[in-house]
C-alpha cells in the first residue's frame, strides 16, 4: 500500500500510478462477438415493443438486435444511428435500467432483460471501429444555421441539419466539442478517448463547423446570430451551480463537483488529480455519484455522499447508488449542510438530519472533511436568452422558443430528463421542425 | 446501395421477398399491411372453386416444435385452403393490386382435376389484374383426400395435364408449387416443365406429426381426441427445401427454369442461399407467422448489407452462384485431407466435442485432467462432429492439410489436385485414371 493513502489534505498520487489504468478501465467490458450472439439470441421480436417506447431516442431495438442475431452489426448500427446520432455514447452512458432495459419484457418475465445497452455499443462500435460514416448529405439547401453548445443536444441537432442539406456553424465556449461527454461522464463509463472519437465521426457527415473557445456572450450574441443565420439552434446545457448556501461554503477544499469531473476528465494521467483523503459529496444525482465514485478511485479513503431526502428519492439510479456502494461509497439520507467548519481550509461539514417532509429534527452529524463537493444542481446561465420557464429556456413541443426562428433543446430547455439521451432526441427533433420551417419558407 | 429489384417471369417486385400462400395472404386487411411493412409480393392464399367455401376444424391448426427458449423450429398446421367466398377474395385482389402496381401478386388456385373448373376460374382470376398464379399441388392434408393438392403433385401426368390447361385459358405467368411429399422432386417439376409452366416454386409443406398427447393418446393438434397429419414448415424444413431446390437447378431436364425457394426462410441469409441455388426469389410463410411482417425489415437490411460487402449489384449477380459447386457424393474430391483444430482462448471446457468424439465417433480428441481438449491428429478423419456440437461459434475450425505434408492418420502424403471415387483403387468399379 503506498504511504499516500492514510495522507490527511488534498494530495495527487495516493496509489500506486500503475493501480488507476485498471480502477478507471470500462464499468462494462464491451462484448465479444459470442457472448453478443448469445444477448442477441434472447431477444424475442416483439411486437410493438415496449423497450422502443422507453427509449427516449426510439431506436427499433428488436430490429437490430436481430440484426446482430443474423450476422449484420452494421445494418444494427445503421438503425441504432438513423435514430441517435450518439448511439454509441448513449450505449455506454444512459440508465438503462430506467430506460429501455426497464422495459423489456424479459425483465418482467426473469428479472433479467436483455443485454439492449451493451449490444447497442457492440453494433455501433462494429461500424464506427472501420471508420465508417453511413450518412450521406441531402442536395444542399442554401440555407445556414447556427447552433450553440456542441454538447449532445447540439452535434444531434447539427447532424440531422446537415444531412437534411443545411450549413451548420456550432459554437462551443469550451476548448473541445461534445459538451458533457467530454467534460462531464464518469471517466469509467467512456475510456479512451471515445467522446472525441464519436465527435470527429459525426463530423464526417460533412457541412458543419465547429468553432471552439466561442461563447455566446458580449462578442457573440444571439441577436447577431439571428441576424446572420436562417435559423438558431440553443443547446448550452447547464452552466452554472447551485450554492449550499450555509455559512464557510466559501473555504477551501468547497469545490463543484463538475469542476473536479471537467479536471478529471482532462487529466492525461489519474495519478495528478488531488483528491482528499475524506471526502463528502452533497447531493443526490449522478453528479454526486459520480463524483463520489470517482474520489474513492482516486484514492480518497472515506467517501461520504449525503442526500437531505430518502433514497427512493434520490435522482442517481438503483444502480448508481449500488456501484456507489460497491466501491465503498457510504451513502448518508436525510441530512442538510449546516456549516462549513476550518481555518480557512475545510477540516469538518456538520448537517442536520431531516425528515420525509424536511422538517429539521435538531439532530445533526459532523464529518471530517478535507474536500467537500458540490453536486446540487446545475442552472442555466447567460443573458440575452429566450423567455425562462423554471430556470430554463420556455421551449413548445417543436422545440421552438419565444423568440423567432430560434429553437432549443437539451439540458439548457424545459422538459426532458436531463440525460445524454434525451438531449440527442430533442436535438434531433428541433433540427426537424427547423427543417420543416425552412422548407416552408424556401 | 445493391439493388434489391427482382425480375422473376417478367414479374417485378422492389425486393425477393414475397409472402408464401397461406394465413398471412389471406385477405386484404393482411396484405395491404404486409406491403406497408415493406414485402414484394404475396402469393394470395389459395382460392377454391365458387360455391360454398371449405370448412375448417373449428379447434387448434398448429402443432409445433419448439427450440430452446421456446424458439419456433418447426410448424405443423392442419389448415386447409381460404374458407371464404370466392368472390370476396377476388374483389379484395383487384383492389389491393391497383393500390400496390409495384408489388408482385399472385394468386393461388386450387381446383379439382377437371378441366371445366380450371376453365371457370382462370378468367375470374385474370380479371383481378393479378400478375400470375400459383398452382396449388402441394397441400398434404385435408384437400389431398379430395384428390387435390398434393393428390396431384404426386401425379406427373396431372401435373402437366393442369399445367397446360392453365397455359391456354391463362395469359400471365403459371407457377406450379411442388409437393415435397414424393421420392424424386426431379420427376413432377419435369412434368411442370413439360405442361408448359412458367416456373415452379418450393415446397409446400411436408407430412407431420408434430407429437402425441401422453395423456390422451392423441396426435396434436388435437380435435376433440383426434388428431390428422399436417404440413410441416418452418426453420427445420429448409434443408430439405434447399436440397429439392438444387435438384431441380441442377438436372438438364429442368435447368434453368425459374424457381421461387420456399421452406424455412427466415432470415436475409436463408434467402441467399436460395437464390445462390437457383431461385429467382423467395416466399415465407412461418418466419412471418412467427414474428410478423416486420421480419422483412431485417431480410432486407442483411441481403443488402451482404451484397454491398461482396460487391453484388443486384440479385442476378449471385443466382445460381452454387449450382455449380453442388454435385453427386461421387466427385467431391478424396484429395483434400482436412483435420479439426481447437482454438484454446475460444474453449470454455464444456467437453462436447470429447463426448461426441470419444463415445461415437473417431476417439480423436484427448482430455487433459485439467480439462484442457486437443486433437489427436493422428486418428482425427475430419468428419466435422465436434464443430457442429461446440457451443462457441468458430471455436473449432477444420484446417485444410497442405499438399506434400504427410496425414499422422494414414502415414499418406497429401496429394495435390483432384481425384474422387469414380477413380479411386478401392473402387470396384473404377474406370482407369489416364
Ligand atoms: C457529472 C455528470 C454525469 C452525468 N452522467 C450521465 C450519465 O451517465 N448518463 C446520462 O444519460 N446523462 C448523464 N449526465 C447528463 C448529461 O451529461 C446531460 O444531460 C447532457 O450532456 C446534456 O446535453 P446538452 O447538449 O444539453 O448539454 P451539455 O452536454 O452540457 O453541452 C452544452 C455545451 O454548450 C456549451 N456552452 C455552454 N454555454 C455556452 C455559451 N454561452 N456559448 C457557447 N457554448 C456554450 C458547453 O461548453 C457545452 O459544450 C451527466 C451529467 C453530469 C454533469
Ligand atoms: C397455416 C398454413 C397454411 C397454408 N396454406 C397454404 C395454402 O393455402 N396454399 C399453399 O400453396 N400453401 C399453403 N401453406 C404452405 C406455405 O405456403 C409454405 O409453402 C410452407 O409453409 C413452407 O414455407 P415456410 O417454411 O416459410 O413456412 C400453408 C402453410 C401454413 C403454415
Ligand atoms: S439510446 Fe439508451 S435508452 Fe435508447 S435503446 Fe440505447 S441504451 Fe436504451
Ligand atoms: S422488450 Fe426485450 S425481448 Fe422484447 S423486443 Fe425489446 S429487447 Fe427484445
Ligand atoms: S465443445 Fe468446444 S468449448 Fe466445449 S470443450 Fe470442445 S472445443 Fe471446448
Amino acid at each position: 500500500m503506498v504511504d499516500k493513502v492514510f495522507e490527511a489534505g488534498v494530495v495527487a498520487g495516493r496509489l500506486a500510478p500503475e493501480a488507476y489504468a485498471e480502477l478507471f478501465s470500462d464499468l462494462h467490458p464491451p462484448l465479444g462477438a459470442h457472448e453478443a450472439l448469445v444477448a442477441a439470441d434472447r431477444c424475442y421480436f416483439c411486437h410493438d415493443a415496449p423497450c422502443i417506447t422507453a427509449c427516449p431516442t426510439d431506436i427499433d431495438i428488436p430490429l437490430f438486435i436481430r440484426q446482430i442475431a443474423t450476422g449484420t452489426p452494421d445494418a444494427a448500427a445503421k438503425t441504432i444511428l438513423s435514430q441517435n446520432i450518439m448511439g454509441g455514447m448513449c450505449a455506454r452512458v444512459c440508465p438503462t435500467e430506467q430506460l429501455c432495459e426497464q422495459a423489456c419484457v424479459r425483465e418482467e418475465a426473469e428479472g433479467k432483460p436483455v443485454l439492449i445497452g451493451q449490444l447497442q455499443r457492440y453494433a455501433t462500435d462494429h461500424l464506427q471501429e472501420q471508420g465508417v460514416h453511413p450518412f450521406v448529405r441531402a442536395e444542399p439547401t442554401g440555407k445556414r444555421v447556427a447552433v450553440v453548445g456542441a454538447g449532445p443536444a447540439g452535434l444531434s441537432a447539427a447532424h440531422r441539419l446537415a444531412m437534411l442539406g443545411h450549413d451548420v456553424k456550432v459554437y462551443d465556449a469550451q476548448p473541445k466539442a461534445g459538451g458533457l461527454n467530454e467534460y462531464g461522464i464518469a471517466a469509467y463509463k467512456t475510456p479512451d478517448g471515445f467522446a472525441q472519437g464519436e465527435v470527429d465521426w459525426l463530423l464526417k457527415i460533412g457541412g458543419i463547423t465547429v468553432e471552439t473557445g466561442r461563447a455566446l456572450g458580449p462578442d457573440l450574441s444571439l441577436e447577431g446570430l439571428r441576424a446572420e443565420f436562417d435559423a438558431v439552434f440553443l443547446g448550452m446545457g447547464l452552466g452554472g451551480v447551485n450554492d449550499l448556501g450555509v455559512e464557510g461554503a466559501d473555504k477551501d477544499g468547497v469545490l463543484d463537483a463538475v469542476d473536479f469531473i471537467a479536471d478529471l476528465r482532462q487529466a492525461g494521467d489519474m495519478g495528478s488529480v488531488p483528491v482528499g483523503r475524506d471526502v463528502v459529496v452533497i447531493g443526490g444525482g449522478m453528479t454526486a455519484v459520480d463524483a463520489a465514485v470517482q474520489s474513492k478511485l482516486l484514492g480518497a479513503l472515506n467517501v461520504t455522499l449525503v442526500y437531505r431526502r430518502g433514497r427512493e428519492r434520490m435522482n442517481a439510479s438503483v444502480f448508481e447508488q449500488d456501484l456507489a456502494a460497491s466501491k465503498g461509497v457510504r451513502i448518508v439520507t436525510h441530512a442538510v449542510p449546516k456549516a462549513v467548519i476550518g481555518n480557512g481550509a475545510v477540516r469538518e461539514i456538520e448537517f442536520e438530519y431531516v425528515g420525509d417532509d424536511m422538517a429539521p429534527t435538531g439532530q445533526t452529524l459532523r464529518l471530517t472533511a478535507d474536500q467537500v463537493f458540490r453536486a446540487i444542481g446545475q442552472t442555466l446561465e447567460g443573458e440575452g436568452l429566450p423567455d425562462l420557464a423554471g430556470g430554463r429556456i420556455a421551449v413548445d413541443a417543436q422545440g421552438r422558443t419565444s423568440l423567432d426562428r430560434v429553437w432549443a433543446g437539451g439540458d439548457c430547455a424545459t422538459g426532458g430528463d436531463d440525460l445524454t439521451v434525451t438531449a440527442v432526441a430533442e436535438g434531433r427533433d428541433a433540427a426537424m421542425h427547423i427543417h420543416a420551417a425552412l422548407s416552408a419558407n424556401a | 446501395m445493391a439493388d434489391l429489384t427482382t425480375d422473376f417471369l417478367g414479374i417485378k417486385s422492389p425486393n425477393p421477398f414475397w409472402l408464401a400462400s397461406a394465413p398471412p395472404t389471406d385477405k386484404e386487411y393482411n396484405v395491404r399491411r404486409a406491403f406497408e411493412a415493406g414485402w414484394g409480393g404475396v402469393v394470395w392464399k389459395t382460392l377454391g372453386s365458387e360455391g360454398p367455401p371449405v370448412v375448417n376444424v373449428n379447434g387448434p391448426r398448429y402443432g409445433v416444435v419448439h427450440g430452446a427458449d421456446r424458439r419456433v423450429l418447426g410448424l405443423n398446421n392442419i389448415e386447409l385452403i381460404t374458407d371464404r367466398d370466392l368472390q370476396t377474395n377476388l374483389d379484395e385482389i383487384t383492389r389491393v393490386k391497383a393500390d400496390y402496381p409495384d408489388r408482385a401478386m399472385i394468386v393461388s388456385i386450387m381446383v379439382p382435376c377437371e378441366e371445366q373448373a380450371w376453365k371457370d376460374i382462370l378468367p375470374k382470376v385474370e380479371a383481378t389484374g393479378a400478375d400470375g398464379i400459383e398452382l396449388n399441388f402441394g397441400c398434404p392434408h385435408g384437400m389431398s383426400e379430395r384428390g387435390m393438392g398434393a393428390a396431384v403433385g404426386q401425379v406427373p401426368e396431372y401435373i402437366e395435364m393442369v399445367t397446360r390447361w392453365c397455359k391456354q385459358y391463362y395469359s400471365k405467368p403459371v407457377i406450379v408449387k411442388l409437393t415435397p411429399n414424393i421420392t424424386d422432386i426431379r420427376i413432377p417439376a419435369e412434368a411442370a416443365r413439360r405442361g408448359g409452366a412458367d416456373a415452379v416454386s418450393l415446397i409446400n409443406t411436408i407430412n407431420s406429426i408434430v407429437s402425441v398427447n401422453l395423456d390422451t393418446m392423441s396426435p396434436e393438434p388435437s380435435i376433440d381426441g383426434k388428431g390428422s397429419h399436417g404440413g410441416y414448415c418452418g426453420p427445420a424444413v429448409k434443408p430439405i427445401a434447399l436440397s429439392m431446390v438444387s435438384e431441380i437447378a441442377r438436372a438438364p431436364a429442368t435447368a434453368g427454369m425459374p424457381i421461387s425457394g420456399i421452406g424455412g426462410v427466415t432470415t436475409w441469409r436463408d434467402a441467399a442461399e436460395y437464390i445462390t441455388m437457383g431461385c429467382g426469389n423467395v416466399q415465407v410463410c412461418t418466419a412471418a407467422m412467427t414474428y410478423g411482417f416486420k421480419i422483412v425489415q431485417e431480410m432486407i437490411s442483411g441481403l443488402s448489407e451482404w451484397m454491398d460487402e461482396k460487391g453484388h449489384t443486384s440479385i442476378k449477380d449471385f443466382m445460381g452462384a452454387a449450382v455449380p459447386n453442388t454435385t453427386d457424393w461421387q466427385y467431391l474430391n478424396l484429395n483434400y485431407v482436412a483435420k479439426a483444430s481447437i482454438n484454446q482462448d475460444d474453449c470454455i471446457s464444456c467437453g462436447r466435442c470429447f463426448a461426441a468424439c470419444e463415445d461415437t465417433s473417431h476417439q480423436a480428441i484427448a482430455m487433459s485432467p485439467e480439462r484442457v481438449f486437443s486433437v489427436i491428429d493422428a486418428e482425427c478423419v475430419a468428419c466435422n462432429l465436434c464443430v457442429e456440437v461446440c457451443p462457441v461459434e468458430d471455436c473449432i475450425t477444420m484446417v485444410p492439410m497442405a499438399a506434400g505434408s504427410t496425414d499422422p492418420r494414414t502415414g499418406k502424403i497429401v496429394q495435390d489436385g483432384y481425384a474422387n471415387w469414380t477413380t479411386h483403387p478401392n473402387n470396384p468399379a473404377a474406370t482407369a485414371a489416364e
